[in-house]
């Protein structure tokens, strides 16, 4: 068990492409920490150079104190699951879980205990003698872990382990990851695309785009504070919404109506010397039913129900804002990795707000929201910066 | 920057050291190399470099002491000598004709490969039974069978006819037993083409209203082109070096010889090492400009060029 | 429904047929030719009207055809061997490590394969001759291996990309050297694309004719398609068809049984180093 430290580790291939740059990341011993971002973004290439299966360009990689830059990926001492399982087809479940040890060349009889104790935890006891081609997908990827296990290494490095599972088996099988790394205490880099499985399991996020560190925290606090557009746009589901506003007289004139600053937020805009053009964004939640919402403050806009998905709990309404969608590179990047480039729903900006499942909204008739403007973010639509919750 | 690097030779040059890992992989990659490579230029780079040298000598292998140094003369003699020019016709003929119907064939012999209802494993082992064949055992079973009064194909001709023994029925004789022993060959390189068509793409074809004919010229020709290109690179250069059929059939005469024949029978029957050296490196140079034309202006891919990680 | 789809059955049957026979008649001639008596061996029959095993008696009976035999046996084993395992280290440094010089490697190869034989036969011709194995088995041994070289690396690569690329990196990351990862997860998988490699340039080495004729003068090391061209028949009036043909008959067979036990594995290992996208 150990600590991992990254100071600006970069890789640049021979080509002369940079897929990380710069990463600076401090991880304790015993942390969760997951990398996540859109496909090309670094994250694995990261974690490839940490295994030492890729090499760093630049920078320094320690782990548990040691510089391990030039070191072998036998040397290092780390376990690694893979999105495949990578299993050796030609070996059972017992020589699959006990090839590290056997390579450490530890003794059988040890191997055997190793492995039979890691089979208990996972629930392979039954399979150990079959090949992987002979296990469902869960049973794989249990495999898998017991391979990482068995070694007890200084760390686990993961990535994207779940995303050949179905969604059911996937939601199943973090909870088991974060209880197994809970028990195990060892320090675990996990690698994923998927915001969801990056806010439930971390203790910390690690927010990656274009090989660039976008934002490290605690889910809550990059889902409160986004430091930039990206950030705020890929965490959370359904995602922020975004429109063009422009700043005049402590007002913010947008697509949805004019919103009046409060306080807090004008003292911030003028203290950081906020551009006139901005992007506003708000959460679904940032928005109530204005008959539901009587007593909380803040200025009510009117909109046009066109879709009302009632899910029991809350209820999602959609709307069009008026005037085309803000873009920058950043939300284009968001948008296509989200696939909305790929639904060609472009023309009028799309808006989706969360509401009490009490509401009264019709779909075609107009709805008046309450906007909760202490929810409200304010970004600089040239760099991006969130000028309003300056998170870390 | 990498304190725990020791000096590389790379470092000594100026470049970037390499981690132990890359180190390792890169020394690996050479000694697992080394013994492959060691063979192929012991064997071919240094015998075609000697062919060169030898084809600048006067070397009459009955006259061994009197080799002497010539320069291009015996380039001269080959490239004004009529034998060498009925020849690489002849060649050329041979390959360009079979090639063609190898195509045509191999094409149809693919697709029913691909599509046939039953019995495709015994099709696809019958086609691999030309392809394994011993060429020369093939074509004896030919010559037997066109020899008068002992073949069966014989007895279809006129009676007295000799076929092997007049130039056009003898040449378009050998291009049938190239074309039987190789189309196979042909159609199973085609057939991995033809499974790289996605079976959707064919059906949306259908759907859109083409016609089986457009199906195959619109979709499936344009979807295999790698592959055919492939297999016309790998299929003339071999038809070009046609030996074993033209030896056993003909053994070149009655104006049959190939290249190959002319460069054999100059080394073995006039035992000329000169002037056999100088038709081999023109053979060579012939299939080089053969290989250029087709990576260059058709763009076949080089097989086993692309080396992805 | 049923009429149609009967009518297309019969239609596929047909062309099968048509395939079949297309693909063995050559071969079925050559085998009657070889059981008929000399008698009827120019009566055109398909199939012989009196058996007779005289011509494979006759054959065995010479030195001059199991010699033969021995050395097409020999050469083609030991040529096999030492290519299929030059040919697996090659082609899994090709397939998988980073090294400079790799795409000369696979220039080379490329151009091995593309090569006129002829255009080697002269000068090994004069260098055998000159260190002495000429007309020995090494003599064929060393041309057979280098040629099917090519052959060996190109469908070895192909088999070890299949391999998945994550398989290693765990290995590596279980904390394998890389000749650990080769020889206990990638030999495993690989020996399957190995055998059949070996079948394909064993049928190579096995059918070549031109490196028979021009490197061998004497019964030592002449392999069998050489020595059924130099055929005589058994006495000197006699047309020596029905020594060839049971000569051809004996050296065909081992190809027809790789041909039956491996069809589908021969299939995709001729076609997997050639497709490529």
């Amino acid at each position: 068990m150990a600590e991992i430290v990254l100071e600006g580790v970069t890789k640049r291939y021979p080509d002369g492409s940079l897929a990380v740059r710069e990463v600076d990341l401090d991880i304790a011993d015993g942390e969760f920490v997951i990398l996540v971002g859109p496909s090309g973004c670094g994250k694995s290439t990261t974690l490839n150079m940490i295994a030492g299966l890729e090499d760093i360009t630049e920078g320094t990689l320690r782990i548990g104190g040691r510089v391990v830059n030039d070191l072998a990926p036998k040397e290092r001492d780390v376990a690694m699951v893979f999105q495949s399982y990578a299993l050796y087809p030609h070996m059972s479940v017992r020589e699959n879980m006990g090839f590290p040890l056997r390579l450490a060349k530890v003794d059988k009889a040890v191997i055997d205990s190793k492995v039979e104790e890691a089979a208990r935890v996972l629930d392979l006891g039954e399979f150990l003698d079959r090949k992987p081609a002979n296990l469902s997908g869960g049973q794989r990827q249990r495999v898998a872990m017991g391979r990482a296990i068995v070694r007890d290494p200084k760390a686990f490095l993961m990535d994207e382990p779940l995303s050949n599972l179905d969604a059911k088996l996937r939601v199943q099988m973090r909870t088991q990851i974060s209880r197994l790394q809970r028990r195990l205490g060892t320090t675990t880099v996990y690698v994923t695309h998927d915001q969801t499985e990056a806010m439930t399991l971390g203790d910390r996020v690690v927010v990656m785009r274009q090989g660039l560190v976008q934002q490290v925290g605690t889910p809550a606090r990059l889902y409160d504070m986004p430091r930039n557009l990206f950030v705020a746009g890929f965490i959370g589901s359904p995602a922020m919404n975004f429109v063009g506003a422009s700043l005049s007289g402590g007002l913010l004139r947008t697509p949805l109506g004019d919103l009046p600053l409060d306080d807090r937020m004008r003292r911030v805009l003028e203290r950081r010397d906020a551009p006139r053009e901005v992007i506003v964004g708000l959460r679904p939640e940032a928005f109530e039913d204005a008959s539901l919402a009587r007593e909380t403050g803040g200025p009510v806009v009117t909109a046009t129900v066109d879709v009302l998905e009632s899910l029991g709990s809350d209820a999602y309404v959609y709307f069009s804002a008026e005037g085309g969608p803000v873009t920058t590179a950043e939300l284009e990047e968001l948008a296509t990795d989200s696939g909305a480039r790929d639904t060609g729903a472009r023309g009028a900006q799309q808006i989706v707000a969360r509401l009490n499942a009490a509401t009264r909204a019709r779909e075609g008739a107009p709805v008046e929201l309450r906007v909760d403007m202490g929810k409200a973010h304010v970004f600089d639509p040239s760099t991006g910066t969130n000028l309003t919750h300056a998170g870390n | 920057m990498s304190t725990m690097a020791e000096p590389t030779k790379d470092e000594a040059k100026g470049g970037k050291p390499l981690s132990a890992g890359a180190r390792q992989e890169r020394r690996l990659g050479w000694l697992l190399c080394a013994p492959a490579v060691l063979v192929m230029v012991a064997v071919t780079a240094y015998p075609i470099g000697y062919a060169v040298y030898l084809s600048l000598q006067r070397y009459d292998l009955r006259f061994p002491a009197r080799a002497e140094f010539v320069g291009l003369s015996n380039y001269g003699a080959v490239l004004s000598s009529p034998f060498w020019w009925d020849a690489f016709w002849v060649t050329v003929f041979l390959t360009a004709v079979s090639v063609a119907i190898e195509l045509v064939l191999g094409m149809g012999l693919a697709l029913v490969m691909h599509r046939t209802l039953f019995a495709r494993g015994t099709v696809r082992t019958a086609v691999l039974v030309p392809y394994g064949i011993v060429t020369v055992v093939a074509a004896f079973s030919w010559q037997y069978a066109w020899t008068p009064e002992l073949g069966y194909l014989a007895e279809l001709l006129p009676s007295g006819d000799a076929p092997l023994t007049e130039q056009w029925p003898a040449l378009w004789l050998i291009v049938l037993a190239e074309v039987w022993k190789t189309t196979p060959f042909m159609a199973l390189l085609l057939l991995a083409g033809l499974a790289l068509v996605p079976e959707e793409t064919l059906k949306a074809a259908m759907v859109d209203g083409a016609t089986p004919w457009q199906r195959f010229t619109k979709v499936m020709l344009p979807l295999m082109k790698p592959a055919i290109l492939v297999a016309l690179l790998f299929r003339t250069l071999d038809a070009f070096r046609i030996f074993d059929n033209i030896y056993v059939l003909t053994s070149g005469a009655h104006g049959t010889g190939s290249l190959s024949i002319l460069g054999y029978d100059n080394l073995f029957t006039a035992l000329n090492l000169g002037i056999g050296s100088a038709i081999s490196v023109l053979i060579f140079l012939c299939v080089g400009i053969i290989a250029f034309t087709f990576v260059k202006l058709f763009g076949a891919a080089a097989p086993g060029a692309e080396v992805k990680r | 429904m049923a009429a149609a789809g009967t009518s297309h059955a019969t239609r596929w049957g047909f062309v099968n047929v048509v395939v079949v026979l297309y693909a063995l008649f050559p071969v079925w001639w050559i085998a009657a030719l070889s059981f008929k008596d000399p008698g009827t061996l120019t009566d055109g029959n398909y199939i012989p009207r009196d058996w007779t095993f005289e011509n494979y008696r006759g054959i065995f009976a010479t030195s001059e055809f199991t010699r033969a035999l021995i050395n097409s046996i020999g050469i083609a084993l030991i040529a096999t061997v030492i290519a299929v395992i030059l040919g697996t280290m090659a082609a899994y440094a090709v397939a998988r490590l980073r090294f400079p010089g790799k795409q000369l490697l696979i220039g080379m190869s490329l151009l091995i394969a593309m090569f006129p034989p002829i255009s080697l036969v002269s000068p090994l011709f004069n260098i055998e001759r000159i260190i002495g194995i000429f007309d020995t088995w090494p003599g064929l041994i060393i041309p057979y291996m280098t040629f099917s070289l090519p052959l060996a690396i190109y469908t070895l690569s192909a088999f070890f990309r299949e391999i998945p690329w994550d398989l290693e990196k765990a290995a590596k990351v279980d904390g394998a050297t890389p000749a650990q990862a080769f020889r206990l997860v990638i030999v495993p998988l690989a020996a399957p694309g190995v055998f059949t490699t070996a079948i394909l340039v064993f049928i190579f080495c096995w059918n070549d004719f031109l490196f028979a004729i021009s490197l061998t003068s004497t019964e030592s090391a002449r392999t069998v398609p050489a020595a059924i061209a130099f055929f005589t028949g058994s006495s000197q009036f006699q047309q020596p068809t029905g020594s060839i043909a049971a000569a051809a008959v004996v050296i065909t067979v081992p190809i027809i049984i790789f041909v039956l036990l491996f069809q589908r594995r021969i299939v995709a290992g001729l076609t997997s180093g050639a497709v490529k996208g």
